[in-house]
């Protein structure tokens, strides 16, 4: 009998408190990831948002090519009209 | 019969103890592993967001490395063309001047395709003076740009006797400095002097104008 209440002080005084330290660090640590992954979404959706004139990329390659075009025909005019140095 | 009841539920009070503190253990263990749960489905719920997110980000940005790499290489031909072109047409000299005119300190950068031109010092020459502005600044004429001495030589312009020089160009009687000059001639049809009196206005042409 002597036993038994040891073994109930061990587990109401050791055990309970160990299990409830453990738990409650599991807890804090998951609550805490929490705003961190709603910050990375806020972010993610706004850099996503961000990249909504990246479609525009498209219509600066072709002004680019468009426009180094137009200078290759000024630059061959111009050779032709000036004399060499 | 006998009076006595068997008891249907006896135990010890350390075994009450010890249920309780199982007891104990099971609802801490509910308390808190439900709330990892649901912190786990907030989390869950975050990263599906960062997932759609982070989706787009790569489906957006999927052509811009291309793109870049495209447009980079046609402003490179078009660099190495207007280079070309300049350094050709210029000198090497010259361009390099020019170019530092525009965008001043950009000599000491050079052409990308000569080297050698990081090391040329360049001339002073700016697009705002025309061709006629540098040559009255090389004939030391007035010209404030003559101070600067585009031409990296020796300022040909006397600074003080500028004046002087430029009042060489007049007529022998300026030279003199008179007191006063003769005025210049009213004009007009109130001016005391008319010139080119007509008798024939009004009249028939004495002589046709020659076809």
């Amino acid at each position: 009998m002597i036993l038994w209440w040891l073994g109930d002080a061990v587990l109401l005084l050791v055990v309970v408190p160990i299990v409830v330290y453990l738990l409650r660090g599991v807890l804090n640590v998951a609550n805490s990831i929490v705003p961190s992954v709603q910050a990375i979404a806020t972010v993610a959706a706004a850099g996503s948002k961000d990249l909504d004139a990246g479609a525009l990329l498209v219509r600066t390659q072709e002004q680019a090519i468009e426009t180094i075009a137009g200078v290759a025909n000024y630059g061959g005019s111009l050779d032709v009209i000036l004399d060499d140095a | 019969m006998s009076g006595y009841v068997a008891p249907v539920l006896a135990f010890a009070p350390a075994a009450g103890v010890m249920i309780l503190a199982v007891a104990l253990i099971v609802l801490a263990l509910v308390y808190y592993l439900v709330s990892v749960i649901v912190a786990l489905w907030k989390i869950t719920k975050g990263l599906d967001e960062v997932i759609v997110g982070v989706s787009e980000i790569i489906a957006k940005s999927a052509p811009v490395n291309d793109i870049v790499t495209t447009i980079n290489a046609n402003l490179d031909a078009g660099v190495d063309a207007l280079e070309g072109l300049l350094v050709k047409k210029a000198g090497i000299d010259d361009a390099v001047g020019l170019v530092d005119g525009m965008y001043p300190g950009a000599a000491a950068a050079g052409f990308r395709n000569y080297p050698e031109s990081g090391a040329i010092t360049p001339p002073r020459i700016g697009e705002v003076y025309t061709k006629g502005t540098l040559t009255l600044a090389r004939l030391g004429r007035e010209a404030p740009v003559a101070v600067a001495n585009p031409a990296d030589g020796p300022v040909l312009r006397n600074v003080e006797g500028g004046s002087l020089a430029a009042r060489l160009l007049y007529p022998d009687r300026r030279q003199k400095r008179p007191k006063t000059l003769a005025r210049s001639p009213v004009i007009g049809t109130d001016a005391p002097e008319q010139y080119e009196q007509r008798d024939d206005i009004g009249e028939p042409r004495k002589r046709m104008p020659a076809r």
